[in-house]
């Protein structure tokens, strides 16, 4: 019913259909929204921040607050200055923030405001803070503003007069608050003293406790933001949304920056750990060691189940990665693996890791759609589908089970509270896709095959 | 009046018994946590749901991304129009100007398609590079003998009702050649978008008394349906902000005359089906529509009977798009023993929030465009039970610890006529009568 996608592929060079990324901004307030009492700003039209707080709310099923510049006709011919200095001091007024994120958009970028002269020229309470990010809609996505927000805060806030500290500073990358949480319990576990940098985690998850506070207990506190600049060491978890950022602290203050991939699986989690072990100057804690054991027992387990079977991942390109790199050690056959994202570093990383294991040909590409991905599909089906929700039509024009994972999961509950990260993720992401698997065999298999037993 | 409103807003909130007008329809304050969206937005919801358009989105991404598949329009046709078409412009476009982008976008789209209809929506960016997409237009249209119609919508022309009168507009650009066709006994429905398949419900009562619809705007529409709406006796018009303006240009250009209905709750459907019978139909339709209203209330009240039981003295509070809606929730709770305490809309036009002061009990709170710390204050300030909302305000609510009804793109069930009805009282009754409020309260002080 929902299949128009013809079989048959054609080149395309200006028509994007189904995409597989969004713009720069909303991934800026989403990073925003993980500092501690800080209120994203977008400086542009209304509808800008309208949808991209619909977006978020969507998929975290939560609040997602953010003040826009309510651009007018005036404002895009004659500049956003007078709109950025009315709507700073209204946010302060009325919201009373610490800080204000202010990100532009693709409006802002291209009438050419400059952000750095208009906030200079903002007279900003004492003790208050405005730090802004160019994050033009037209490049990269959500992923390279999520990146950019973050170097805007460590630009505009890190210290490199910051007392030296022990502590790491960790960038989660762009993940759920259950994500964070998992990463934070095994920092602490592994007594490694550390900065979250941002932290969803208690803003995007916030309990219900019969108020509303618009700024959660969450985020990551200013000073700690400050204190950056004083830490032992970065450990960056994904390139594509942490690198850059963690570039900017390193070249700013002299920070070390290690760049590891998104902790999904045995390997990629074995980096995290045994980096953080040391980081620590200890042995990796029992409780992870078995945590792992019991992870690797799970894979053995179900191992019939995943083996050999044919996988389309889709995403954003750690996520994808460090899906890729789980799948693989599963026993899997990755077929299609795809971003929206542009940047052939995308395709240098998928194929580096495909090249570890050989799992035959699989079809790579940065830049493509899902219209792209459900044709490749009509032509060589898969056994499973990776990915975010926006996988569901493919899923069912062409009746393949579909694992809900990455951003954003549109038409499902519970996944924000959640980690796949750690060997705890391992273990939940394990078994959401051996249940899909198994789930099917059990529709599809005659009566008489139907076991009790698997 | 209130400390902690800005003194920009004081005049767009107003309790009902003092008097003064309210502010609305101004453009939000800048650094506002406003729950308003922009120009292209209000087109885009507009024209989505015609199921066999091309909906080419010409700008970078997001505009595109966020209104992938987003209203629950149900089709009984094509399901082109869940899919996400852009030109997904990138710097170098936006250096040296996109509309050959966008020209080769429609020529990959007819290669592959050859639809009769494609609109393509102008984001922010476009008026500034300076893109001439009129021409493109022009030139697809003379290439390929079919329609591509401009709908130049940048978010920061004004709001939302701004984009709905340019979703009016591009709708007449595709009537005008077929305003010849001689009247039928037919009349179109506009302003349904057919989420959950309310326009089907509405179409079914025109079909019992008798009255033929002959266009649909826009639910469930496509382009050969669109363009016979000229031949209608009379426009009803049920989602009024949104389509106001086209029965306007409808009346002034084709003589079909027009009229406000709501089919949301019992009284307001049963009024829209009569009017639409005296209106529009023979003395045999009056005499059916008054007898279908009359079986179809009596067996909806009974079915309302047991949620009116548990519903009786609830405090109801109402944060929808448009002011007439507003006015028929209003309605649509009294109807189910519940007072409404606080309504507020995004876009609602003067003469909707008098009928609401009239309406509303003394002391409702009324509110245009709010934010959520207003909402909030009001929420709590009056006691509500339930909030009725879009998505934005639902996690406010919840974590308020208030019921909620999604009201808008997002609702579940069809809410309109009957049958919409029966699913809103349901839906407000398992929402504010959930046991997981029991624990809530419980939790309370531990």
């Amino acid at each position: 019913m929902l299949d128009l996608t013809p079989k048959t592929v054609s080149e395309r060079s200006a028509l994007r259909i189904n995409p597989c990324k969004t713009c720069q901004p909303v991934g800026a307030l989403y990073a925003a929204l993980g500092v501690h009492r800080c209120m994203p700003h977008s400086h542009g039209s209304q509808g800008c921040v309208s949808y991209h707080r619909t977006f978020l709310t969507r998929h975290f099923k939560e609040p997602a607050v953010a003040t826009s510049s309510s651009f007018t006709e005036g404002a895009s011919v004659f500049g956003g200055g007078p709109n950025l200095r009315a709507a700073v001091k209204n946010i302060f007024d009325i919201y009373d923030p610490d800080i204000i994120a202010v990100h532009t958009t693709c409006l802002s970028e291209t009438i050419g405001d400059d952000l750095n002269a208009c906030i200079q020229d903002i007279s900003v309470p004492d003790g208050k803070i405005v730090v802004h990010a160019n994050t033009p809609s037209y490049v990269g996505s959500h992923v390279t503003g999520y990146a950019n927000m973050l170097s805007g805060f460590i630009r505009c806030l890190a210290d490199p007069r910051a007392a030296k500290n022990d502590r790491t500073a960790v960038f989660p990358g762009f993940v759920n608050p259950g994500d964070i949480r998992e990463l934070k319990r095994i920092l602490s576990l592994t007594g490694l003293p550390s900065i979250m940098f941002p932290d969803q985690s208690g803003v995007m998850d916030a309990p219900m406790t019969n108020t509303y506070v618009m700024y959660p207990q969450g985020g990551t506190p200013l000073d700690d933001i400050r204190a950056l600049g004083g830490c032992a060491r970065v450990l960056a978890l994904g390139g594509f949304a942490c690198a850059e950022p963690a570039d900017v602290l390193d070249k700013k203050c002299k920070v070390p920056c290690a760049v590891l991939p998104m902790p999904v699986g045995v390997g990629a989690t074995d980096a995290f750990v045994t980096a953080a072990a040391e980081g620590a100057g200890r042995a990796v804690p029992e409780e992870l060691e078995d945590e792992r054991g019991r992870l690797l027992d799970l894979m053995l387990d179900a191992n019939p189940y995943f083996y050999n079977k044919s996988v389309a991942v889709y995403g954003d390109p750690d996520t994808v990665a460090g899906l890729v790199a789980f799948i693989l050690e599963l026993g899997m056959r990755p077929r299609y693996v795809v971003t929206g994202t542009p940047g052939e570093a995308f395709t240098r990383r998928i194929t580096a890791l495909l090249q570890e294991y050989d799992t035959g040909n699989c079809t790579v590409k940065a830049a493509a759609d899902l219209f792209e991905l459900h044709q490749w599909i009509k032509n060589e089906p898969v056994d499973l589908l990776l990915g975010t929700s926006y996988g569901k039509q493919i899923a069912k024009a062409e009746d393949i089970p579909l694992v809900r994972a990455g951003f954003p999961v549109l038409d499902r509950y519970g996944h924000s509270y959640l980690p796949i990260v750690g060997y705890q993720g391992g273990i939940r992401l394990a078994k959401m896709i051996a249940d899909a698997l198994m789930d099917r065999q059990d529709r599809d298999c005659a009566d008489e095959d139907l076991e009790v037993v698997m | 009046m209130y400390a902690y409103v800005l003194e920009e807003r004081k005049d767009s909130i107003r309790v009902v018994s003092d008097g003064a007008p309210i502010r609305c329809g101004a453009d939000s304050v800048s650094g506002a946590v406003s729950q308003r969206a922009c120009v292209y937005s209000g087109a885009r919801v507009v024209l989505n749901p015609i199921t066999d358009a091309f909906h080419i989105v010409h700008g970078p991404i997001g505009c595109a991304a966020y209104t992938w598949d987003i209203r629950g329009s149900l089709s009984s046709g094509s399901e082109l129009y869940r899919n996400s078409f852009s030109t997904d412009l990138q710097e170098k476009d936006v250096v040296f100007g996109g509309a050959e982008k966008l020209a080769a976008a429609v020529d990959e789209v007819m290669r592959e398609y050859a639809p009769a209809l494609i609109f393509i929506y102008c984001t922010c960016i476009v008026g500034v590079i300076g893109d001439d997409v009129e021409a493109v237009c022009r030139n697809a249209e003379r290439k390929y003998g079919n329609r591509v119609v401009a709908v130049k919508s940048p978010g920061f022309s004004g709001n939302k009702a701004v984009g709905y009168r340019l979703a009016g507009e591009a709708l007449m650009q595709l009537l005008t050649p077929y305003g010849h066709l001689p009247k039928g006994d037919g009349v179109n429905i506009l302003g349904d978008y057919n989420l959950a398949g309310e326009m089907w419900i509405i179409k079914q009562y025109m079909r019992e008394i008798g009255l033929p619809v002959v266009s649909t705007f826009t639910g469930d529409s496509s382009y050969a349906s669109l363009i016979r709406a000229p031949s209608a006796r009379l426009n009803i018009v049920q989602c009024a902000g949104s389509m106001v303006h086209l029965a306007q240009r409808m009346e002034k250009e084709f003589g079909i005359p027009w009229i406000k209905a709501s089919f949301f709750g019992v009284e307001d459907t049963g009024a829209a089906v009569r009017r639409a019978a005296d209106l529009a139909g023979t003395a045999e339709t009056r005499r059916r529509a008054a007898e279908f209203t009359r079986r179809e209330s009596e067996r909806t009240e009974r079915l309302l009977e047991p949620c009116r039981a548990r519903l009786a003295g609830k405090k109801a509070a109402v944060f929808v798009g448009g002011g007439f809606k507003a006015v028929s929730l209003v309605r649509q709770f009294r109807e189910l023993g519940m007072e409404t305490v606080l309504v507020g809309t995004q876009n609602g036009r003067p003469e909707e929030y008098e009928v609401l002061g009239r309406l509303a009990a003394p002391g409702t709170v009324i509110l245009d465009d709010a934010n959520p710390a207003e909402l909030e204050r009001f929420l709590r300030e009056k006691g509500a039970d339930i909030l009725v909302g879009g998505v934005k305000e639902r996690p406010l609510a919840y974590k308020l610890g208030i019921a909620f009804c999604d009201h808008n793109h997002e609702r579940k069930h069809a809410l309109a006529g009957y049958e919409g009805a029966k699913n809103f009282a349901e839906e407000v009754n398992l929402s504010v009568n959930s046991p997981v409020w029991r624990h809530v309260r419980a939790g309370q002080g531990h």
